[in-house]
């Protein structure tokens, strides 16, 4: 089995055949990154770009090592500002970078659809590292991998999303996956941070964040930029923690072995607790590490082709 | 110079004529209409089945001169025009500089003059610079030949500023078209507020934003008693605000475009940047209520909104591509086929919007084949067609989202007083 496109633009394009491959190749991943020698010369010979216009530093390490544990040669492209303002357009940069032997670009950029416009102009492939407010597949994908793995599955499990929906591209890309392979996906913010007709993506919406909480199997807890909060968006930081911060006294409405997610970097006191942050249930680490191991068995199925993962060359 | 039609079936609305007849063109002029004419020395067109009506009429089109040339100029843009059908558009004054005074619209009627196949009728603006602060030298505009006024591009967004120019145009017996967009509402907005922009990510520009500013001009218009023209209409809200305060009495009228009658935001999921517009491409329930609106004379106009940009402007992600389509060479095969083949509105309505209304809104002598008037003629083809390329447009903006349509219905000659300047779709000027 192997994916259908060359690229990976977001789990709404993907079948669930499709990610629980990706799922499954991660696992022994996972194993790679354990071992005390972590690398693999599945990949080598191939050349991976990470064209970052946003800054990041989880995701972008993440996707590095993810390549270089797989015996890619990757190079990082940090680009601080828009083709517009730098001058240079996206396809003349894209172009100058596929002419140089590059098999797969990973790109993380402010405008929704950017992966799109490259994966439609170059022949390479093409990983969107998230791309405005519209998607962040490979999240969404390390997500679901620790749910699977705590859970065992993920069908029929109720899973709470909270906060800042209408912004948040964590949050576009689990409620394709999630719903996709069959899991309750519900969620609560601020009304003015829900997005109009949301529900059509088959989640719940609540009012009262204790009503998304109740009985969940699992909490992902969204990031609170706060320029949302200088645009007027909801009206302090305060009030946003009062109803919506995750604490002790609101996770006791989940379910007592209920898994605590965040994307991160995490605002500690704002949408979550330092409690909550290191409660024994909070899984924030591992998705970084499942982060590595989902991102490899991404290079792995575009780039290989669907070969041993451990072929000496 | 003689020019006779024979055997094509003539609609003039003003004139309430739909019959097969004869058309004789002389020195420029209508000069008869009626059966089996025959004239000495004339050129003869055997048009049989193919519909003779007044010169098409856009009275929304950007042609970017001066300044943006690299985007559309006058040559350019009345070529296109030319090609789409069109004898006279009236241009929009958000150039570089803006045309917001008597020097700005004498040198688009000299422009005209000098290089235009069509008629160009200039647009002023309603403030200095479009900025909304305080009304351009509209009486000296007016005298340059300006037909109307409007910061188009850019909403009024000061109430009392509105009210003036509502109340100063009075004078002039001109019209102010609006284009209604709340700043704030629509900040920062990329495509219509609604599912898919939820599915995208994109930022909205929600129904509201345009029909807070649509309520608001027409209850300014309905106390000044000034001439309102709503441009470029896009939601069913906005259709219903403008029902209402045209059954109170208030002087309003409302253009749509081919586009906001053909397509909706499910395009733009392809953040293809050839669908950014604004207003926005909105949804289904929106197109059949324009497209009812105009039925029933709610909605005066079709325009076109032509906004032609270079491939570099729309080259770029979606969210720093500018707004516009290039509308001039697609509107009329779009309109034919969706309105009339598609059943919704009689040719000779879909005809009076695109030439009789908009001739009277600008108090422009135009739109009608009368005898003695000047003979701007389109010849209507309903059976021809076509495939829209739109890297074969005259035009310089080739930022249209109908690549590969297929459409059915075209204009086949595009005469201006009495010159064809359009056959076959090949331009003699």
């Amino acid at each position: 089995m192997h994916l259908s496109g060359k690229d990976v633009l977001g789990l709404e394009y993907m079948t669930p055949a499709e990610m629980k491959l990706i799922l499954e190749t991660a696992r022994p991943m996972k194993d790679i990154i354990a071992r005390d020698i972590k690398k693999v010369p599945t990949l080598r010979g191939k050349c991976v770009v990470n064209l970052f216009y946003e800054p990041s530093t989880r995701t972008r390490s993440s996707f590095e090592l993810a390549g270089k544990y797989m015996g890619a040669d990757v190079i990082n492209i940090a680009v601080s500002t828009s083709s517009v303002v730098k001058g240079e357009s996206l396809r003349d940069t894209i172009l100058t970078i596929q002419a140089m032997g590059t098999d797969l670009i990973i790109v993380r950029h402010a405008a929704e659809g950017a992966a799109h416009y490259i994966a439609q102009t170059v022949k390479a492939g093409v990983i969107n590292a998230g791309d405005g407010t519209h998607e962040h597949p490979s999240q969404a994908l390390l997500d679901m991998y620790t749910l699977q793995e705590h859970k065992g599955r993920i069908a029929g499990l109720k899973v709470a999303i909270i906060g800042d929906i209408l912004h948040s591209r964590v949050a576009r890309s689990n409620i394709w996956g999630l719903t996709k392979l069959g899991a309750q996906v519900h969620v609560a913010g601020p009304s003015t941070l829900i997005p109009p007709f949301i529900e059509r993506l088959g989640v719940t919406v609540h009012k009262r964040i204790e009503d998304a909480l109740d009985g969940a199997d699992a909490i992902n807890i969204l990031r609170i930029q706060r320029e949302r909060q200088q645009k007027g968006l909801f009206p302090t930081a305060r009030e946003y923690g009062r109803l919506f911060g995750i604490n002790q006294q609101r996770l006791a409405l989940a379910k007592p072995d209920a898994l605590i997610m965040h994307p991160g970097p995490m605002n500690r006191g704002l949408e979550i607790a330092a409690d909550v942050a290191y409660d024994e249930r909070s899984v924030i680490e591992e998705q970084v590490t499942n982060g590595v191991a989902v991102r490899m068995a991404l290079l792995y199925l575009l780039l290989s082709g669907g070969g041993n993962i451990e072929t000496t060359v | 110079m003689k020019l006779l039609f024979k055997g094509g079936w003539i609609i003039d609305p003003a004139q309430n004529m739909n019959e097969i007849a004869d058309l004789l063109i002389e020195n420029g002029k209508i000069a008869a209409i009626g059966e089996a004419l025959s004239a000495d020395g004339a050129e003869i067109m055997h048009i049989d089945g193919k519909y003779v009506v007044p010169g098409l009429i856009d009275m929304h089109v950007h042609l970017r001169e001066p300044g943006l040339e690299y985007k559309e100029d006058i040559y350019t843009g009345t070529r296109a025009a030319a090609l789409g059908g069109f004898t006279s558009i009236a241009c929009m004054p958000n150039t570089k500089p803006v045309i917001d005074n008597f020097t700005g619209v004498d040198y688009i009627k000299g422009r005209a003059r000098a290089v235009g196949a069509v008629n160009v009728y200039p647009i002023g603006a309603i403030t200095k610079g479009s900025e909304g602060l305080e009304l351009a030298e509209i009486g000296d505009m007016v005298q340059g030949g300006a037909v109307a006024v409007s910061d188009d591009g850019k909403p009024v967004s000061n109430a009392q500023v509105m009210r003036l120019a509502l109340e100063y145009t009075k004078m002039f017996g001109i019209p102010v078209i609006a284009h209604s967009e709340d700043p704030h509402l629509a900040d920062g907005g990329q495509m219509h507020e609604g599912f898919v922009s939820t599915v995208l990510g994109l930022k909205g520009i929600p129904a509201v934003a345009e029909e807070i500013m649509i309520a608001r001009d027409c209850l300014l218009a309905e106390y000044t008693g000034g001439r309102l023209h709503v441009a470029h209409v896009s939601t069913a809200g906005a259709v219903e605000i403008i029902r209402q305060a045209k059954a109170r009495g208030v002087n309003v009228t409302a253009e749509v475009t081919p586009h906001h009658l053909t397509l909706t935001d499910e395009a733009v999921r392809s953040f293809d940047s050839r669908t950014k517009v604004n207003p926005p491409l909105r949804t289904l329930t929106d197109i059949e209520a324009l497209a009812a609106g105009l039925a029933d004379g709610t909605i005066d106009v079709i325009a076109t909104d032509h906004a032609p940009h270079a491939f570099e402007d729309k080259d770029v992600e979606y969210k720093y591509a500018p707004f516009g389509i290039s509308g001039l060479e697609t509107a009329v095969g779009l309109i034919l086929q969706a309105l009339v083949q598609g059943g919704r509105m009689s040719l000779a309505d879909v005809v009076k919007a695109m030439t009789l209304r908009p001739a009277q809104i600008l108090g422009i002598d135009k739109g009608t084949l009368q005898v003695g008037k000047d003979a701007d003629i389109t010849v209507l083809d309903l059976a021809q067609e076509w495939t829209i390329e739109p890297a074969k447009f005259i035009s310089k903006g080739k930022n249209s989202p109908y690549s590969g349509f297929q459409v059915k219905g075209q204009a086949i000659a595009t005469i201006v007083s009495g010159e064809v300047v359009m056959q076959e779709g090949r331009l003699l000027k």
